[in-house]
Formats: structure tokens, C-alpha cells, sequence
């Protein structure tokens, strides 16, 4: 028993182990305060897009020698010009216009990390590499995630009825062009934190995954944001943990625990669960009031046309 | 011209070059054609997701002795299925129900792949490697591409119908359902097609960029599917050849040459193009 | 031979019995809205709105009449400082948009379309987002602000479903849940956009008569709407608009068949019954009813001046 416990208190003892797990948790908790927005906007691809398309500036940055956030963060705004500019100027779906331009991106920094092998491992861009950070990159992103988690706990109501309602924001008094232009910076600022923690592919599933699974639980705004950074913590911070026994591959423990607690809260959620509604529909409760109008018309429809061929 | 045709001749005459155009080729041709279809109905990130979602099941497979391309097509299209079925059972936005189902099974891969001792690269799964392909893996990937290059034409005013009015297609007795899976399937296959080629992040590049183009390009379907055709395959040689001169990833260069493609369409299209529109006066819309 | 109509309609009062006791006579100053030869032009160089102008005075009623693509919303967004006019000004109880918006002088009460019903908040959070306008930086609600989140949700008659989710509402519920969000943002000015829309009969007369309440209370309401029966009932200025304002004034003056011709062209319907068809005696009175498959307007009296009244 003795030994197990001991066995299992072995990460702790390690330095590198000690950081990537609070720095791991850190990032994980800031990147699931947004994600509570973003999944409810529809903006997932938005996400994904933005984790590759820092990714040439980070190449960059690595060759030069700048700092990491640097390099993303010009790309982050590069992206988000030329995004704007092909939507403003084609008729293209904005789907195939995020899609082009940030795969475009990440394209030219595998060319440049191809070409720079030696300055730019590709692998620590594509699968983030946690367990190796090194203290300057530390201190970057507890900055980036300190600075966004203030911002956002003065800020969060105010996005709140931006993104609910932007005529009604608008009309009392908030500034909302300025509010979203704080969101998305705060989102790419973090999406390179992220990047750091679990790679490029995975910086979606930060930004993402914990909000909704929070929707699931509940139905308040309120409690959406803290359940999804308690997720968003606990996930990254167990995740960077089991990475010790797994070797390495923190990125992917820490996204798959994600999604195993959004499937079990699809299942189980109290009441917007598989099971929860499968039990309404078997108790006749499930209708929504929708579903009861649409039956009532359908089932007044047939009473008349059951009239109509009677004589 | 000289200069021109060594710069051409030059690398083609190693066999690996060889064979690394003809799998080029053949991937550009039947992205371009699903690129189209992928453009027109948003699917972007549709693309986007099954590509990273086969990750897993290219691991399972090797771990179960089974062909890769079996164990990655039925990760793509699991992939595809899981998220229609949890959009289906949950008031959560298709699009984040799409990228918590990719990003978790590419998670999945990533764990597992690190547990599981491979030959496999995990570069080259994830960015491809064209120039190490051998004779067998062209032969395979001639087959998968050919065949969903047939299956596309064939169903290809079916397919349009569908993408472009689904409750017309419904109304007119197409089999909707049929197609909507039919679509998926072919995109799966098409981006096992492409593994070896670019990979399997690379793949989104190719399935969105020629669309993009064309549609840039051309006012009617069946030209614009012959534009995206054209200029991919033409950004598959351009790219290949010139990853042998700079050195450089060829998928990577693929896909920029498409980009650059994209962007001189952009600025020069006859009837789109940025320049265009700028000689029209302005006030006339 | 029945008109096409129901009964009831062919007794809503006059238009003259609208006007509000107490009120100036002469026409409005616009001390509650002013908009100044307004026009709007798109960045893709469409003109929405040409060169409007009409005046409200506090305590009035004003229904927005035209068909779609009249630019009624662009009015709307002009009013709530969301375009700016490439021409011409808007004042606000006479001051210009952005101080008033500072000042929480205006409601908005958005379309049922426009609203993202799954977003995770509950008829209280609604109705409290009228009331940030009000508050602190933290948007923290003090005892005040609870207190009128409770007076709205009295008086629009749902405080019993203060802590439902707002998708679980029926359609007239959702509407008064946004009425009383207006009503706890206590705006001098509130703008409805189409409230009639997928409302029940019950909840639009309860809607009619809470106007009625604001307006003899000095409130300015701006009603966009399409459904012409109901202007005469409680509008007491109407503005007529087709990408500039045809008509405006009182509804007694403006909302004639005439001007209702010119405003929807070709897109109305136009029954008009007289003379045998009507009556039994030699009447000259005739019926016209006026519709656009909503609610018909329906006219009674004598004929106009260009004679078309048969024996």
C-alpha cells in the first residue's frame, strides 16, 4: 500500500513534474473561461484556426531567437487581416475562408521549420511540450493567463450580454466593438499559452471542449463559466500528472480526459443528458412546448381531413 | 528555357521524385474534386475534423495487423457519425460538438501512439512523406483515389443538388441520407487517399484551397471543378519540384503554391478579382 | 357574401380617440426623437435610407410601417447608434446617440428571430441585463436593482417563471420577458421591433395595454411592424417609410388608404366592398380592407373623392 502510495507521489518529486502541472492548470483554467463564450457563438473554427495559424510566427520567433508570443502574435494578426480582407472581398463561405487562410499559414511554418531543423522542432509546435518548458516561457504564460483571467473576471457579464444580445448591449451604454477586439485578443494571447501546454492540433479542445460540457450541467451563464474552469483546471492539472506515467504525450492525456468527461456528461447530465431525456420521453414529460404545438397542428390537420373524406 | 526544363527534368530524374509526382498528382486531383462539393456546402471544418480524427484508428490498425487505410477510414467515418449523433441528442452548436469529437479522438491517437511501439514516424503520418513512397503505395493510392475520383463524377449533379438545395434534392426524390454519408465516405477515403502524400493535417489545405480558387474563377459547377482540378494538380508538380530545390517539406510547398494560386485569383479574377471590381465605378451596386 | 374579415375588427375605435388627453397640440418638436434628414449608406455603397426625417414628442406611440427591405431596421440601428448617418443626425431626447446610450435612454425589445433562445440564462438574468446599464463596473446588483428586476417581472405578469430557461418559454412569454428587461431599464425611449410576431392574442392585448401605460407615463415607443390592423388600436403617430419616410404624423392623418398604397405598392392586398355588395339600402359608405396576410386593415366610411362609390 505503502509502496503504491509512494509510486504514486513520484511526479512530485520531480521539478519539471511541479511545473507543468500548475502551469498546466493554469492555462487549462484561463482557455476554459473562453471557451464558455466561444462554443455558445458557434465559433469553434475560430479556435482551431487560430492555434495554426500562430504557428509560422513561432517558427520564426524560434529561428530569431524573440520571444515566443512575439512571433505568434504578429501571425495571430496577419490572420486575422487577411481573414478579414478575403471575407470582405469574395463571396466565399466563411467557413473556406478561415479554413484557406489559416492552413495556408501553418503550411509556411512547416516549410520554415522544415528548412530550419535545427532551430525550430516541429514536433514541439504540432504536440506541445509541457514537461520541457523552460522558466522564460513559464513567466510568459502566467502573465498571458494572469492578466486574461483579471480581465475577464471584470469583464464577464459585459461579454456576456455582448454575445447574447448586441442591440441591448449596445443600448445601455457598452462599448461593443471594443469589448469583442479585448475578447479575441485575450483568445489568441491564450491560444498561445496553449500551444505551449498541449500543440497546435489540441488548442481547439482546450477552447472548447470545457464550456460545453458545462452547457450540459447547466443554465446559467454563471455557473456555466465556473464549472468549465473547474473542468478546464482539474482536466489539465490530472492530465499533466498522468503524462508521468504515460510517457509524455501531455497534450493528448489531458484533451482525452476532456472529452471523456463531456461524453459522460452527455449521458448523464441531469437534465440535457441522453439518459435524463430518454427517461422524460418514457414518463411523457419530454415534449417540449415546440414539439407539443407541432403535434396538436399535425393532429388538427388530420381531424380535418379525416372530416373532409368522411361523407 | 533551358534553365526552365533543368529546373523541371532535374529532379525527375531520381525514381523517388518519380514516384512522389505521381502520388502528388493523383491526391491533388481528387482533393480538388472534393474541394469543390466542401466549399459550396460549408463543410470546411468537416474536412478539417475527420482528417485529425484518423489519427486513431491509423494506431489501432497497426497494433490489430490490419491495413492502415482500413483502420483510418474507420476512424474518419466514426468520427463523422459520433458528431452527427451528439448534435443530434444535445442542444450544443454542430460545430463545437465537431471540434470536441476530432480534437479528442486526435488526443486518443496521440496517447495511444506514444504507448504503442511503431515502425511509423509520427511526422510522417501527421505531414505526410511523399518522397518515401514505394511502388506499392502509389499503386494503393492510385486505387483509392481512382476510385473515389469515379464515384464523384458519377454522382456529381446528385451530389451539387444536394450541397447546393437539400430540401429540393429531398423533394425530388434523391436519397438524401444516402448522399449526405456518401459525401462523408468519399471525403474519408479521399483523405486516406491523400496519407501518404501530405498527411494528415496538410489534407484540410487541399480539400479547401482549389475550391476556393476556382470558385473565384468560374460562374458554373462543371468548370469550376475543372479549374480546381487544373490548378491543383499544377500546385502539386510546382510544389513537389520546388521542395526539391529549396529543400523544404513538399507538402508544405504544395499547399503554399495552392495559396498562392488562391491569391492571384483573388487579385486578378476576370469577374471577382479585387482588381476588377475596382475598374467597375463604384456606386453602381 | 361575409367581408373577409372578423367581425370584431369593424368596431376598433377611430384613430381620434387615440390621442392622448393632456397632449400639446400642433405637431411633434421631437423632443423624444428627432431624426434630422437622416440618410444611410452602406460600406458596399447601398443607401438604405434617404434624407428621412420625422419628430416624436414623450408620451407617444409610433408605429414604423413598411414592407421589407424598407428600411425600418436601418432606422432602428441609426436610433440605436449601430450605423452612422452619411447625412443628417439623430437626437435623443435632444441629445445626440452616444450620450443618450450612455445614459441608458434607450430600450431595445429585439425580434424573436434575432434572439439565441439556448443561451444558458434564465428569465431573471434577462430582465437583470436591463439594469448593468445601471450598475458598477462588476455589474454586482444592489437591493434596487433586484427590486425593479421584480416590479418588471410583476408587471409583464411573469414572475412565476423568473428561473426558467428562456427556450422553455412560449412565444407571447418571450416577448414579455424582453418587455420587462425594457421596462427594469427604465429608457425613456424603447424600440420594438415587430412584438406582434408569433404572439398570442392574450399576450398582445397585455402588450397593448402595458404600452398604453409607458406612454401616459411619457415614454417614447417605436414600433416597427407589419401588421397593419393593429396600428390604429394604440399607435397615436405612425411613420410611413420606403427608403425615406413617405408620411408621418398623427395616425388620423397618415394612415389613410392612400398613403398605405404608396407604401406597400403592389405588395398589399386590397379588398374594397360598397354599395349593394354592402348594404341593403342606398349607403355610399363603403369597406376597404387592406392586408398583407397578416391582420387586415379594415376602412369603413364614405368613399374618397375619386368617386368610385356605386349604387
Amino acid at each position: 500500500m505503502d509502496g503504491l502510495l509512494a509510486e504514486l507521489l513520484v511526479p512530485f518529486d520531480y521539478d519539471y513534474m511541479r511545473k507543468a502541472i500548475w502551469v498546466s492548470a493554469l492555462v487549462g483554467g484561463t482557455c476554459a473561461f473562453l471557451s464558455a463564450y466561444l462554443m455558445l457563438k458557434g465559433w469553434s473554427l475560430m479556435g482551431d484556426a487560430l492555434g495554426h495559424a500562430i504557428v509560422p510566427g513561432v517558427a520564426v520567433a524560434a529561428i530569431l531567437g524573440a520571444p515566443f508570443a512575439a512571433g505568434a502574435f504578429v501571425a495571430g494578426l496577419f490572420a486575422s487581416l487577411a481573414m478579414y480582407v478575403v471575407r470582405q472581398k469574395t463571396k466565399l463561405r466563411e467557413d473556406a475562408v478561415i479554413g484557406l487562410v489559416f492552413t495556408s499559414l501553418f503550411a509556411l511554418g512547416l516549410l520554415i521549420a522544415s528548412m530550419r531543423p535545427t532551430a525550430v522542432s516541429i514536433q514541439t509546435i504540432v504536440l506541445g511540450n509541457i514537461l520541457a518548458i523552460s522558466d522564460e516561457d513559464i513567466v510568459q504564460v502566467a502573465v498571458i493567463a494572469g492578466v486574461s483571467l483579471a480581465v475577464m473576471a471584470l469583464l464577464w457579464k459585459d461579454l456576456m450580454v455582448t454575445f447574447f444580445d448586441e442591440a441591448h448591449a449596445r443600448s445601455i451604454g457598452l462599448r461593443v466593438t471594443t469589448l469583442k477586439i479585448v475578447f479575441f485578443t485575450l483568445l489568441s494571447a491564450c491560444t498561445v499559452a496553449a500551444l505551449q501546454t498541449v500543440g497546435a492540433c489540441l488548442v481547439i479542445a482546450m477552447v472548447v471542449t470545457p464550456g460545453a460540457t458545462a452547457y450540459l450541467l447547466t443554465d446559467r451563464f454563471g455557473r456555466l463559466i465556473g464549472i468549465s474552469v473547474a473542468l478546464g483546471v482539474s482536466t489539465s492539472a490530472v492530465g499533466a500528472y498522468l503524462s508521468y506515467f504515460l510517457d509524455g504525450a501531455t497534450g493528448g492525456v489531458i484533451v482525452t480526459l476532456q472529452t471523456l468527461l463531456f461524453l459522460a456528461a452527455f449521458v448523464f447530465a441531469p437534465r440535457h443528458g441522453v439518459l435524463a431525456s430518454r427517461r422524460r420521453r418514457a414518463a411523457g414529460l419530454g415534449e417540449t412546448r415546440e414539439a407539443a404545438r407541432a403535434r396538436e397542428a399535425i393532429q388538427a390537420r388530420e381531424a380535418i381531413q379525416a372530416r373532409e373524406v368522411a361523407p | 528555357m533551358s534553365m526552365l526544363a533543368d529546373w523541371i527534368t532535374g529532379p525527375l530524374a531520381y525514381p523517388f521524385m518519380q514516384r512522389a509526382l505521381v502520388v502528388s498528382l493523383l491526391v491533388a486531383a481528387v482533393c480538388a474534386v472534393l474541394s469543390c462539393y466542401l466549399v459550396l456546402k460549408g463543410w470546411s471544418l468537416m474536412g478539417d475534423a475527420i482528417s485529425h480524427a484518423v489519427l486513431p484508428g491509423i494506431v489501432i490498425a497497426h497494433v490489430a495487423g490490419l491495413p492502415l487505410v482500413v483502420g483510418a477510414f474507420a476512424a474518419g467515418l466514426s468520427c463523422a457519425l459520433l458528431t452527427g449523433y451528439l448534435k443530434e441528442n444535445s442542444r450544443i452548436k454542430e460545430d463545437t460538438v465537431m471540434g470536441i469529437v476530432f480534437s479528442g479522438m486526435f488526443g486518443l491517437g496521440l496517447v495511444l501512439f506514444t504507448k504503442v511501439e511503431t515502425d511509423q514516424h509520427l511526422n510522417h503520418i501527421l505531414f505526410g512523406d511523399v518522397l518515401g513512397v514505394s511502388v506499392r503505395d502509389v499503386i494503393e493510392t492510385a486505387i483509392v483515389a481512382g476510385g473515389t475520383l469515379l464515384v464523384v463524377l458519377a454522382l456529381r449533379r446528385d451530389l451539387l443538388l444536394y450541397c447546393f438545395d437539400p430540401g429540393h434534392a429531398r423533394t425530388i426524390g434523391l436519397p438524401v441520407r444516402v448522399l449526405h454519408y456518401g459525401l462523408l465516405v468519399l471525403l474519408a477515403l479521399t483523405i486516406v487517399a491523400s496519407l501518404k502524400a501530405v498527411g494528415i493535417i496538410l489534407v484540410i489545405a487541399m480539400l479547401i484551397g482549389p475550391g476556393a480558387t476556382a470558385y473565384l474563377l468560374a460562374d458554373r459547377f462543371g468548370r469550376m471543378l475543372a479549374v480546381a482540378v487544373a490548378t491543383a494538380m499544377l500546385s502539386a508538380a510546382i510544389g513537389t519540384l520546388a521542395s526539391f530545390h529549396i529543400d523544404g517539406a513538399p507538402g508544405a510547398c504544395i499547399v503554399l503554391t495552392q495559396s498562392l494560386f488562391f491569391g492571384l485569383a483573388f487579385l486578378f479574377a476576370p469577374r471577382n478579382g479585387v482588381l476588377a471590381r475596382r475598374r467597375v465605378p463604384a456606386g453602381t451596386a | 357574401m361575409n367581408a373577409p374579415v372578423p367581425t370584431d375588427r369593424l368596431a376598433s375605435p377611430s384613430p381620434a380617440s387615440n390621442v392622448v388627453p393632456g397632449t400639446p397640440a400642433g405637431p411633434p418638436r421631437g423632443d423624444g426623437i428627432l431624426v434630422d434628414r437622416v440618410s444611410v449608406t452602406y460600406p458596399n455603397g447601398t443607401t438604405a435610407v434617404r434624407d428621412a426625417s420625422f419628430a416624436l414628442d414623450p408620451g407617444t406611440i409610433c408605429a414604423l410601417v413598411g414592407i421589407n427591405g424598407s428600411g425600418k431596421s436601418t432606422v432602428f440601428k441609426a436610433i440605436m447608434g449601430f450605423v452612422r448617418p452619411s447625412a443628417g443626425a439623430v437626437r435623443l431626447c435632444g441629445m445626440p446617440v452616444a450620450q443618450a446610450l450612455k445614459r441608458n435612454i434607450v430600450a431595445y425589445v429585439p425580434q424573436s428571430e434575432d434572439v439565441d433562445w439556448n443561451f444558458p440564462v434564465l428569465v431573471e438574468d434577462v430582465v437583470m441585463m436591463g439594469r448593468y446599464g445601471h450598475m458598477n463596473m462588476l455589474r454586482i446588483p444592489a437591493r434596487a436593482d433586484r427590486a425593479k428586476v421584480d416590479e418588471a417581472l410583476e408587471r409583464v405578469g411573469m414572475a412565476a417563471f423568473r428561473k426558467r430557461q428562456i427556450g422553455e418559454l412560449s412565444g407571447g412569454q418571450k416577448k414579455r420577458v424582453f418587455l420587462a428587461r425594457a421596462l427594469a431599464q427604465e429608457g425613456r425611449i424603447i424600440l420594438l421591433d415587430e412584438p406582434f410576431t408569433g404572439v398570442d392574442v392574450t399576450t398582445e392585448g397585455a402588450i397593448v395595454a402595458l404600452l398604453r401605460e409607458l406612454r401616459a407615463a411619457g415614454h417614447v415607443m417605436l414600433v416597427s411592424t407589419h401588421d397593419l390592423g393593429s396600428v390604429p388600436d394604440f399607435c397615436d403617430q405612425v411613420v410611413l417609410l420606403d427608403r425615406t419616410v413617405l408620411a408621418a404624423g398623427a395616425t388620423a392623418e397618415v394612415f389613410t388608404p392612400e398613403n398605405l398604397q404608396r407604401t406597400f405598392g403592389g405588395a398589399l392586398r386590397n379588398f374594397r366592398l360598397g354599395g349593394a355588395a354592402l348594404h341593403q339600402d342606398a349607403d355610399r359608405r363603403s369597406l376597404t380592407v387592406l392586408t398583407d396576410d397578416e391582420r387586415p386593415l379594415v376602412f369603413y366610411g364614405d368613399p374618397d373623392s375619386d368617386g368610385e362609390g356605386r349604387t
